[in-house]
């Protein structure tokens, strides 16, 4: 595939100071693009895989920045950095959880410029796809990474569908587990999601990640009150230490009296098509010590039934000892 | 005799690296140019026209610069090939080695993953911006010459820059908190302790001019 990738193809860019403005130019053409903080578009764009005609870089929309309180939790606006995220006190200090997640994004420049609705909204990262073959997710009819000679380690265990691609988002999970609502605007109106309905899978649509459909914009996450303050756990099992994607990530947020767990909330990504927000694992552990003992039990539920691929049943125990460490309070 | 001379002679004013700066300068008004009618024609079909000016004014080092940007265009692109600035490094031009690093309003950021069109209103400082007006170098430079940082050094700007963005930040960092500050800068010679080494000396110099 001999290809010049020094520039991007043309396009025509449209830099619009209000989310009003950015609907209008996205509902006026086809094959549109949004840009956010334009690190993963790049790439797409270079490679001649995805070639919009036109895009909407919303750097200028004073609107979708910013960290704001909002009834008892916050809002956070979409094009906020990952940087502006991880320094903010409320968020550090009532949803450390989020911190946390968003600290351990690939590496300086890019949570300098990467955006939390960036990040929450990136496309796989299955290289089949990425390479630019024509798959179910690209439009195509074959899966590279389901058959049994593919190189799939760090594909999917559960929830594949035709597609066996995973949620590599690093502040999804925290969301999830956060209880958060994603905010979505259009020419139509304006929708609100819960962080686990966001995201869908193959089974839903082959060729998203979340709810997005053209022309819709997500423009804040609103953080609930809920958990603020509680016992946080996240973690992230990766190859390297800087710019990667979790292989399996854990993120909990637990609340507990006299040692027992009162009531949690806890999500698992980078092992399905989604976060997968482990509502078994949240009603078995109600009520017991937060110990190895439950840990163990909760692992063991969180991976029931988990379906590895050919190089990835590493995996299941990998999830199942985040769930663990999560549930009995490590520290991370 | 007469021989001799003319071809012991160095061309004055004439370095090879001028030489090849005015083939890329004129290679840019060139391609450029035929973008222009190519945009044109793109735009006469679309139902509202992307009021993108072509000429923008950018501020690199502290000195407004006027130049002819497209629209795909980034800011590594504009800064080597448009402006002549060649020390910010093009490695792999995906956003994760890291030569590419620039300072946008003092924050670090990959040169070649924005669009210019996107840092109008920023200020940018390259590493041709570090050094004083009388030829001192900027604390972190002096840090790097001193240890020997680098072996090839084509990393080198990429990482001063990342180096200059921790010790605005952070002046007294821990050797970790360093690792971590350049973690998204790459270095293929594996110089890392040199590098880590230098960016210690440079907080320690850093410190000492405050």
């Amino acid at each position: 595939m001999a290809v010049i990738r020094d520039m991007m193809p043309a396009f025509e860019l449209f830099q619009p100071t209000s989310v009003d403005e950015a609907l209008d130019v996205l509902e006026r053409h086809d094959n549109t693009w949004v840009l956010a903080g334009g690190l993963d578009s790049m790439d797409w764009f270079k490679d001649r895989i995805k070639r919009p005609d036109v895009v909407v870089e919303l750097g200028s929309v004073s609107e979708l920045t910013g960290i704001r309180a909002s009834g008892d939790g916050l809002e956070i606006g979409a094009m906020t950095s990952l940087r502006d995220v991880v320094a903010n006190e409320d968020v550090r200090s009532r949803f450390g959880l989020l911190a946390d997640a968003a600290a351990q994004v690939a590496t300086p420049q890019i949570r300098n410029q990467g955006t939390l609705g960036g990040n929450l909204i990136q496309d796989t990262r299955c290289w089949y796809y990425r390479g630019g073959w024509p798959c179910y997710r690209a439009g195509g009819n074959i899966c590279y990474a389901g058959t049994p000679r593919s190189m799939n380690r760090e594909h999917a265990v559960t929830g594949q569908s035709r597609c066996v691609a995973v949620n590599g988002a690093d502040t999804a999970g925290a969301l999830v587990a956060l209880g958060a609502q994603m905010l979505v605007r259009s020419a139509g109106g304006e929708r609100v999601y819960e962080a686990e309905d966001f995201f869908v899978g193959p089974e839903i649509d082959i060729e998203r990640m979340t709810v997005l459909e053209p022309g819709d914009l997500l423009t804040h996450v609103h953080i609930p009150g809920d958990w603020a303050g509680a016992r946080f756990y996240w973690e992230t099992a990766r190859d390297r230490k800087s710019w990667d994607w979790a292989l399996a990530s854990v993120a909990a947020a637990i609340v507990e009296s006299n040692g027992t767990i009162e009531r949690a909330r806890i999500a698992i990504n980078g092992v399905a098509p989604t976060p997968v927000r482990l509502t078994d694992v949240e009603d078995l552990i109600q009520g017991m010590p937060a110990n190895d003992d439950t840990g163990m039990a909760a692992g063991e539920l969180a991976t029931r039934g988990f379906k590895p691929l050919r190089h990835n049943d590493y995996k299941v125990p990998l999830a199942r000892n985040l769930v663990r460490r999560a549930v009995r309070g490590d520290m991370a | 005799m007469s021989d001799a001379e003319i071809t012991t002679e160095t061309p004055t004013g004439h370095s090879r690296r001028t030489f090849i700066k005015g083939v890329i300068a004129t290679g840019a008004v060139v391609s450029s140019s035929s973008h222009l009618f190519r945009a044109r024609s793109l735009s006469a079909s679309a139902a509202v026209r992307a009021s993108m000016p072509r000429m923008i004014s950018l501020n690199v080092n502290g000195v407004s610069r006027s130049v002819d940007v497209m629209p795909q265009e980034t800011l590594a692109m504009t800064l080597r090939y448009k402006l002549g600035l060649t020390g910010t490094k093009l490695g792999c031009d995906r956003a994760e080695c890291g030569a590419c690093t620039v300072l946008i309003d003092g924050v670090s950021h990959y040169g070649c993953s924005m669009l210019t069109n996107a840092v109008r209103d920023r200020s940018v400082t390259t590493i041709e911006g570090l050094e004083s007006a009388d030829g001192t170098l900027h604390p972190v430079q002096q840090a790097v010459i001193d240890e020997g940082g680098f072996q090839c050094a084509f990393c080198a700007p990429g990482f001063i820059m990342s180096m200059v963005a921790l010790t605005n930040e952070n002046p007294e960092p821990t050797r970790e908190e360093t690792a971590e500050a350049l973690s998204g800068n790459l270095c293929r010679c594996g110089d890392y302790n040199k590098i880590l080494n230098s960016a210690m000396r440079a907080a320690e110099y850093a410190r000492r001019m405050v």
